[in-house]
């Protein structure tokens, strides 16, 4: 196998936690028109939720997503009322300071319990060996995880009740309050479903790498990239989008420091906010 | 009356006790949070050992006084500004009378531009970058030996066993690692090594997929590198996953850690440059022998010590040392018992460079090699591997 193919394999698995991670982002800023600065600390929550529960049971770390999942759509709901349901409607500076609080709260308690210093969870799946390369377990596991549950986010916007009234008031939401749509109640839950997918992307990458109360930064900036090139309010684009972030990343990885990368991302997220401002997968305004 | 003068008698032998009896003020930052805690943590406990070593023997006796050794201490968040906000405050409000370094190169940088400003000593340890020394520092004394010998040593090492091994060197980029593998990189072209492959990685990289894969293709059989215990471990671990046929892998700091064995496999055949081990045998001048260095650290820490504890340690006699011979705690006069140091203790050498271009620079002090193996029992231990003159086991070369 070669070296490129490899790497992008490996992009493609690390990408699709990208897509899952930037998912929550999306669907809460494009339902919401609510930038949520509390993402990183929701994902770097997730590291410590799975980190705590497997110390706890040691049992099969990809099966703690469950638990984990309800917990975030607990806090996400808490966290609405909180300091986003006030909000919603204001200018959107006042939600930016709103959700930016919250987030040093959550950064400063989580300082003062575990400290900034490096958590793992020693947990481990036996990889794929292809010639040289072994894949490892943990990534086939966490991109598996990552797009099983993009498939039932998109069952749950499509084929469920709540999931179309999230749609509409995501398309419309004077229109969907005329057809008898509680919009503050679809907004809770948009933002709790979001939260939630911040939460369990958090915890398949504690899985993958140690992490700290204030890992959860540099995956919000990567949602960030992830959430412009899929366009907003595109929960199963932001997955596509996190997986061909990921490809990009194993493509150019071979022929330039790996310190570079990030360059060449936030290059194209200029890029695209340029071309296509509304996302790849965005549709035109009338 | 006979008593009274019995009570005066002891009233005033008590006061002349007290008045002899003074403190020394020995400030210093410690990582307690942050990428550096690990390393950090180990140091601060060489210097926390060796302060209550001192007073419950009646302090450091010099000039006919005795003096208690008292700490003033921080966290500095493994962060460079704070460092330089607590070590002002150190000297300015706590009125430290002489100074340990933060832990890493990179913080005690910071630190030195402070303690020259206030012409304030400072032992550095944990922080073997040249650079710092070459500054015209006046009151700058390293303890550990310099960064340029971390990795000569290994490439000595492998080039006694496997002269066309293929070498790639995977590192830290900060100003640490940075200062070892350059020089280290040019030795190894000069025994005849193929370097196929160098890259600097950021310090909170922990997604290390796409350099191991680029080691993969390079086809390299050695890797040499790393950088600290948070990102050290995190390469080690990672290369065990992806199955990298190496055969020796050299990484800096992070596997002289007693955590290091919590790897389990990851940690097997991993070498790490050292300061100091416990099978050293260095006949001690001054102070403890490695032994009972060694019981009273586990005594009071449940943990073996690492080269970093030793260091703290041993920073501390070396200043000891430094104000017995001086007398007392005048600054010049410490400084000029530093600059006439040529002493022995557990830790091995040390001796500081007079020389006004790198005045401080450690140049008695040199490097190990320890290798993490399998014992009889099955258990991880760390044995000194290099120079053979001193080794406590063979290296185990290839690894698996």
């Amino acid at each position: 196998m070669s070296g490129i193919l490899a790497s992008m394999i490996d992009g493609l698995l690390i990408g699709s936690v990208y897509g899952l991670a930037a998912m929550g982002l999306s669907l809460i800023w494009g339902v919401m028109d609510v930038i949520n600065l509390t993402h990183g600390s929701m994902i770097a929550l997730g590291m410590f939720g799975m980190y705590l529960l497997f110390s706890a049971t040691a049992s099969n770390a990809y099966f703690l997503l469950a638990p984990l999942i309800v917990v975030g759509l607990v806090l996400g709901i808490i966290v609405y009322w909180l300091a986003v349901n006030w909000v919603v409607d204001r200018p959107i500076l006042m939600s930016l300071l709103s959700t930016f609080a919250v987030n040093m709260v959550v950064i400063g308690l989580g300082t003062a319990i575990w400290s900034t210093s490096p958590y793992n969870v020693n947990f481990s799946v036996p990889g794929i060996t292809v010639g040289e390369y072994t894949f490892t377990g943990n990534h086939i596991a966490a991109a598996s995880s990552a797009v099983v549950i993009a498939l039932l986010l998109e069952l749950f916007l499509r084929r469920t009740r709540a999931g179309k009234a999230i749609r509409a008031v995501a398309d419309n939401r004077a229109a969907a309050e005329l057809m008898g749509i509680s919009s503050t109640r679809v907004l809770m839950v948009a933002f709790a479903i979001g939260i939630a997918l911040a939460m369990a992307s958090g915890a398949l990458v504690s899985t993958l790498f140690p992490f700290t109360i204030l890992s959860g930064a540099g995956y919000q900036l990567k949602s960030f990239v992830v959430t412009v090139l899929a366009g907003l309010g595109k929960p199963f684009g932001a997955l596509i989008a996190g997986v061909l972030l990921g490809l990009l990343e194993g493509a150019v990885s071979p022929f330039i420091a790996v310190s570079w990368i990030p360059l060449i991302e936030f290059g194209l997220f200029v890029v695209v906010l340029i071309a296509f401002p509304r996302g790849i997968f965005g549709k035109a305004t009338a | 009356m006979k008593r009274v003068i019995f009570i005066a008698f002891l009233l005033s032998l008590s006061f002349a006790a007290t008045s002899s009896a003074q403190t020394i003020t020995v400030g210093f930052t410690v990582s307690r949070t942050g990428a550096l805690n690990v390393d950090s943590l180990e140091q601060y406990r060489g210097f926390e050992l060796w302060r209550d070593t001192v007073n419950a023997a009646g302090g450091i006796k010099a000039g006919g006084k005795s003096y208690m050794v008292q700490f003033a201490s921080y966290d500095d968040e493994s962060n460079s500004k704070r460092v330089q906000q607590l070590y002002t405050r150190m000297i300015l409000e706590d009125k430290a009378d002489f100074l340990f370094s933060p832990y890493s190169s990179s913080l005690t940088a910071t630190a030195a531009i402070v303690t020259e400003q206030y012409e304030k000593i400072m032992l550095t340890t944990g922080a073997a970058e040249e650079k710092t020394y070459k500054l015209g520092n006046q009151y700058l004394f390293q303890m550990f030996a310099p960064a340029t010998q971390y990795l000569t040593a290994a490439l000595d090492a492998l080039k006694a066993r496997d002269p066309k091994a293929t070498v790639a060197f995977v590192y830290e980029d900060a100003s640490f690692s940075v200062a070892v593998v350059t020089p280290a990189k040019a030795y190894a072209q000069q025994l005849g090594f193929n370097v196929v492959f160098a890259e600097a990685y950021a310090p909170n990289t922990t997604d290390f997929s796409a350099i191991i894969d680029k080691v993969i293709a390079s086809k390299a059989t050695v890797l040499l590198g790393g950088g600290h215990y948070a990102d050290g471990s995190t390469l080690a671990r990672q290369l065990y996953g992806h199955k990298v046929p190496l055969k020796m892998v050299a990484l800096l700091v992070a596997p002289d850690s007693p955590q290091w064995s919590e790897l389990g496999d990851a940690a097997v055949g991993v070498i790490v440059p050292s300061q100091w081990e416990p099978q050293s045998t260095f006949k001690a001048q001054y102070g403890p022998s490695g032994a009972d260095f060694g019981k009273a650290y586990s005594a009071k820490y449940n943990a073996p010590p690492s080269y970093e504890s030793a260091g703290g340690y041993a920073s501390g006699l070396i200043l000891q040392h430094a104000i017995e011979q001086a007398g007392g705690t005048d600054t010049a006069k410490v400084a000029a018992a530093l600059n006439s140091t040529d002493l022995t203790t557990f830790y091995g050498r040390s001796k500081f460079s007079t020389v006004a271009s790198e005045h401080g620079l450690q140049v008695g002090h040199t490097i190990f090699l320890a290798q993490w193996q399998n014992d009889k029992s099955g258990a991880l231990v760390k044995q000194v591997v290099w120079p053979l003159a001193g080794k406590s086991a063979d290296l185990k070369y290839p690894i698996r």
